[in-house]
């Protein structure tokens, strides 16, 4: 690479910085003020072979002549982000009311009807004056800081496992929703991409550029004390007490060959204990449909899980499911619906889970799940052919 | 290939069967030496029959012995394995490269499976020409192969609070270090032509989560790749497969997966990474943001919680890791009585820009407790904090960017403890 060439396009990079930066909006643009100073730092890279280097400068054209032009059509398809300063936003709208419709259809099985989060799933709302106590709960009202973050990322990827599935005008009612949740706008306040930037969250000043090159830099490029340190040592704190580690077979098997030493050293004989064997492979004829189902599955995992170790989450496990009388799994809060049309005999099959998955709320009037369901046939198929895999 | 399964539970039993025999093989060493060592007595399967043949093994795996050493997740740190993260088993490693398949996995929306074939890469935003360029158009600009380690930022986060979690694996395994094959995304930019306001990309991801965030075009003009390959092959679906970028000494989630879009804007995005995560909240309440270097730091990975010393008193090699997304580590210092008196430990292998360096201390052990520790200086003269020193200015709740010095409690016999002191 020309070192001359280089040298030359960071300076101008860095005028263009400068520059622009006078130019831009202070209340949005933040330009860390340690960038230059880290490209002073900064080691030189890492280098290439003296005569590759020197071969290529010769022959690097400015421009290569590669790719294409994308289409407006093509540019316009993928260019779905948003700035805080409202570029990006689609024209759209959508009220409160409409927002709590769809939140509690699509977003509450993981995020609470009110925004309060279900399980280990996120917290969206409440959170007000936490921020400096020893239990922060950062979320939409109490953290971030602008609107536009939270249209672009509802937009971009949820509802978790169906990303992009949602209308620019349900996403400007969820926004909504959320805001009136987070006591932000009003009941009856309808969003649109007219009156988006007039709202703002009350965290937006708490954020700061990266400060370490002044607070830290200064306290951490030191000499470094190499003998009698200091007089003595305590441990203040053991992993051991705390106790979340997740079991390691091998590592404890390690460390009972270690406990078992003698005083000579010799190692008495530790048995090492180890988990189950997996699951027989499935026979060769029903892979593929298997392989299918559990791609369709994807659809069920934000909330249902299965295998070894599955639990219940949103929803209850699936393990042993077919056979399964409705509502069975114990220590799972199922609604009374559900526990209604298991007294009644439903017993779940490939069939009465095609029929529910095709209209899960009609099927069994009242259920907490709020998952829209599935009426793709072959989906349906597969997704019993997987679900089966674990029923032994 | 069809007798797999049979094989895998031959497999199983011949683990177990290994483990067992290299106990009783020690065990039995002191008894039987008069007899000689079995292992040298007695005939071996190995020495006796037929091994595989070459189409046994079209990709090739580690031995059976090594069945073990993997990646490993931390079940109640998320809601779903789908958009979570794994742990890379540092303690079961040596030099400096991670090989592919033991490279830890942070996802947030599942690993996408994506066709070559059917991916894109545009370039749009604030330039003369929008651009789409294939894989194979990807192939034909000039590659460059660089060695760096990528961090997640939350590396260690779970230890900010005290000791935490018992093993290097845990505290610090969300790190990797390998070779990368790729393009300056410099010559990506300047195909597209970036207008002179110009002043930040947005790298987006193909997969179901779109991972986005902002990058300064100083750093994207600077050293960032577009890769396509790790340690020579094609990069692992769950590492972005079939691009992604690269973005040296930068905090792990900048390094965007499955990369399918760079915008070119005149101002930061503020997406949910670079907001409501991936910020650092301080003490008082407000929140550091953007930042995006990864602070100097080193780990013992040898003896550790996973890895206790399995030998008695005497010869003893400690060994691990450090690194610096500022630059080098010309030097790391070791302690086994807790800060007390500190060694220079020996730095061997490759010394790369933004890389992961190895060090080691071998020392005679007297098989009294050890207090183990170890503290990298880089090639800026910043020198790895305490957690106390941190804590200090930081506070607890930041989540991000612990930095600080690990300290292994090991006991008279050879059990290590992760544990913080005074």
């Amino acid at each position: 690479m020309s070192k001359s060439l280089n040298v030359g396009v960071a300076v101008a990079v860095a005028g263009v910085l400068t520059v622009a930066y006078n130019f831009a909006d202070r209340n949005v643009v933040d330009i860390p003020d340690n960038l230059p100073r880290m490209a002073e730092l900064e080691t030189p890279p890492q280098p290439a072979p003296m005569g590759a280097a020197m071969a290529a400068d010769a022959a690097m054209p400015a421009k290569f002549g590669l790719g294409r032009a994308a289409t407006p059509e093509e540019v316009a398809a993928w260019d779905i982000d948003v700035r805080p300063d409202g570029q990006g936003l689609p024209v759209g709208s959508g009220s409160v009311m409409e927002g709590e419709e769809v939140f509690v259809e699509k977003c509450s099985v993981c995020h609470g009807v009110f925004g309060e989060g279900s399980g280990r799933w996120p917290v969206l709302t409440g959170g007000t004056g936490t921020l400096a106590s020893e239990d922060p709960v950062k979320t939409i009202e109490s953290y971030w800081p602008y609107l536009s973050t939270v249209y672009d990322y509802i937009y971009r990827a949820m509802p978790f496992g169906e990303a992009q599935s949602l209308t620019h005008d349900e996403v400007y009612a969820i926004t909504a929703y959320l805001l009136n949740m987070s006591f932000v706008v009003d009941d009856d306040f309808v969003l649109s991409n007219e009156n988006f930037s007039e709202v703002s969250l009350a965290n937006e000043e708490n954020f700061f550029p990266d400060d370490r090159m002044e607070t830290e830099f200064s306290v951490f490029v030191r000499e470094a004390c190499m003998t009698d340190c200091k007089d003595a040592v305590e441990i203040t704190a053991r992993a051991a007490v705390v106790d979340v580690t997740p079991d390691d077979a091998a590592a404890r098997a390690a460390r009972e060959v270690a406990a078992s030493k003698g005083d000579d050293g010799a190692v008495q004989v530790a048995a090492a204990e180890e988990t189950p064997a997996a699951a027989e492979a499935p026979a060769a004829d029903n892979a593929e449909l298997i392989k299918a189902g559990e791609r369709v599955f994807k659809k069920c995992s934000a909330c249902h899980q299965v295998g070894e170790g599955a639990a219940n989450r949103s929803g209850p496990q699936l393990n042993g499911l077919m056979g399964r009388t409705a509502g069975g799994v114990d220590g799972f809060r199922y609604s009374n619906a559900m526990v209604d049309a298991g007294n009644g005999g439903l017993v779940w099959s490939a069939d009465t889970l095609a029929e529910f998955l095709a209209d899960p709320r009609a099927y069994v009037k009242g259920t907490k799940m709020a998952f829209r369901g599935i009426d793709d046939a072959g989906d349906l198929a597969a997704l019993a052919a997987y679900l089966g895999t674990f029923n032994e | 290939m069809s007798d797999n399964g049979k094989t895998g539970g031959a497999t199983r039993r011949g683990f177990l069967t290994g483990a067992m025999a290299a106990g009783a093989g020690i065990a039995a060493a002191g008894a039987a030496r008069a007899e000689g060592d079995p292992a040298i007595t007695e005939l071996q399967p190995w020495n006796q029959y037929l091994g595989d043949g070459v189409d046994a093994r079209p990709y090739g795996y580690p031995s059976e012995f090594e069945k073990h050493v993997k990646r490993r997740n931390v079940e109640w740190l998320t809601a779903d394995t789908v958009s979570s993260v794994n742990f890379t088993p540092l303690h079961e490693l040596d030099g400096i490269i991670t090989p592919n398949g033991l490279c830890f996995e942070r996802h947030h929306a599942g690993i996408a499976e994506v066709d070559p074939a059917k991916h894109r890469i545009m370039i749009n935003g604030l330039v003369d020409t929008p651009l789409v360029f294939t894989m194979e158009d990807l192939m034909r600009f000039p590659r460059e192969n660089r060695v760096y380690f990528l961090e997640c930022a939350a590396n260690s986060g779970m230890e900010w609070r005290g000791a935490q979690l018992n093993g290097c694996q845990f505290t610090h395994g969300m790190i990797h270090n390998v070779m990368y094959t790729g393009v300056p995304l410099r010559y990506l930019l300047e195909e597209a032509g970036v207008k002179t306001n110009g002043k930040w990309v947005m790298p987006e991801g193909a997969d179901a989560s779109a991972m986005t965030r902002s990058i300064p075009l100083e750093k994207a003009m600077d050293d960032c790749l577009v890769a396509f390959k790790m340690n020579g092959e094609a990069l692992r679906p769950e590492q972005g497969y079939p691009v992604r970028l690269v973005v040296p000494g930068w905090e792990g989630n900048m390094w965007v997966k499955w990369l399918r879009r760079i915008e070119v804007g005149d101002q930061p995005w503020h997406h949910r990474e670079e907001t409501s995560k991936y910020t650092d909240l301080m003490e008082d309440g407000k929140a550091r943001r953007f930042t995006w270097e990864m602070d100097a730091k080193s780990v013992i990975t040898n003896p550790s919680p996973q890895a206790p010393i399995l030998h008695s008193r005497g010869r003893t090699v400690l060994t691990g890791v450090a690194w610096s997304g500022r630059g080098t580590i010309p030097r790391v210092d070791v302690t086994i009585d807790g800060g007390k008196n500190w060694h220079q430990a020996r730095m061997d292998g490759p010394s790369f820009d933004k890389s992961m360096h190895r060090f080691y201390y071998e020392f005679d052990w007297d098989g009294s407790p050890l207090l183990l520790q170890s503290r990298a200086h880089d090639s800026t003269g910043y020198v790895q904090p305490t957690k106390d020193e941190l804590r200090a200015i930081r506070g607890e709740n930041s989540i991000y960017h612990n930095n600080g010095i690990q300290t292994w409690y090991v006991n008279e016999q050879g059990i290590a403890e992760n544990v913080e002191i005074s």
